[in-house]
């Protein structure tokens, strides 16, 4: 049931990109491109996303002890605003502003056969296997 | 260059909401996009785990979604900035321990300070390295 769950959830979450056009990076760089022509998509999108999942939180799952098909909630239980924290979310920015393409919508586009795409993963999964060399290092 | 679209934005971030949700209500579980793709990666997680499900619900999509819905016909971004975005949104993703969803949306649906610290930072950087790209671009194209 779970894994249905997860399945369907995926696909419900592909649909959002789709319909949002955020699978579409040209769309995401119009956001990010404040000098130009601005395009405050991506803004409304997120809001809007945010204006279901905040008040489901707050009613649904943080008065519950557990989720309805699970045996309990997987959450960060971290809190500090760390340097690891930081200099992962600045080297992201960096990459998500070359190119306008997050995981997400990465996955999305792969059934569109790009070989661009297919490069963006396969870099992408060297880039987080290389952070476990780096969280290793210890100088 | 795109325009404004207020509609299919509000009604596409509600079903990315919705999605998120209910993938925590029902499974207890965090629509991190980038942590999945990272423990699939680096674990394995069995064949058969939710994860994997997830990813492939993911890929297909775009074989069930309406057809004013479809993906970009081509990407339009170049050999020389594709793959290292590629490989930095993968370092930083998983250094940062978080993408534009489980950040943007499940961690800041939570208010969760670490996750609005980090949506705030990568969107800044990322559009301080738009804003620096395109005048590079006017300098090199002049």
């Amino acid at each position: 049931m779970q894994l249905l769950i997860a399945l369907f959830c995926g696909v419900l979450f592909g649909l959002g990109l789709l319909v949002s056009q955020m699978a579409n990076p040209d769309k995401v760089l119009s956001f990010l491109d404040i000098s130009g022509h601005w395009d405050p998509s991506l803004l409304l999108v997120m809001a809007s996303a945010l204006f279901v999942y905040i008040p489901g939180y707050f009613l649904l799952v943080k008065r519950r002890e557990k989720p309805l098909v699970a045996e309990g909630f997987s959450l960060p239980q971290k809190q500090q605003i760390d340097k690891p924290l930081l200099l992962g979310a600045v080297v992201f920015g960096a990459g998500w502003g070359l190119a306008g393409i997050c995981p997400g919508p990465a996955m999305v586009n792969l059934s569109g056969g790009d070989v661009k795409i297919f490069a963006f993963i396969a870099f992408m999964l060297a880039g987080m296997w290389c952070s476990g060399l780096i969280s290793r290092w210890k100088p | 260059m795109t325009e404004f679209t207020p509609y299919s934005a509000i009604f596409g971030g509600a079903l990315l909401g919705l999605s998120a949700l209910l993938l925590l209500v029902l499974n207890g579980r965090i629509a991190g996009i980038s942590g999945i793709i990272r423990t699939v990666l680096m674990t394995g997680d069995g064949g058969g785990s939710w994860r994997w499900f997830f990813l492939l619900g993911l890929v297909l999509a775009p074989l069930v979604a309406p057809y004013h819905a479809e993906l970009p016909e081509s990407i339009h971004v170049s050999w020389y900035l594709i793959l290292p975005a590629g490989f930095l949104v993968g370092l930083g993703s998983a250094l940062g321990a978080g993408c534009t969803s489980g950040h943007g949306i499940c961690g800041i649906g939570r208010l969760s300070g670490r996750s609005l610290t980090a949506t705030f930072t990568f969107m800044a950087t990322a559009m301080v390295v738009v804003y620096l790209l395109r005048q590079l671009m006017s300098v090199l194209t002049a």
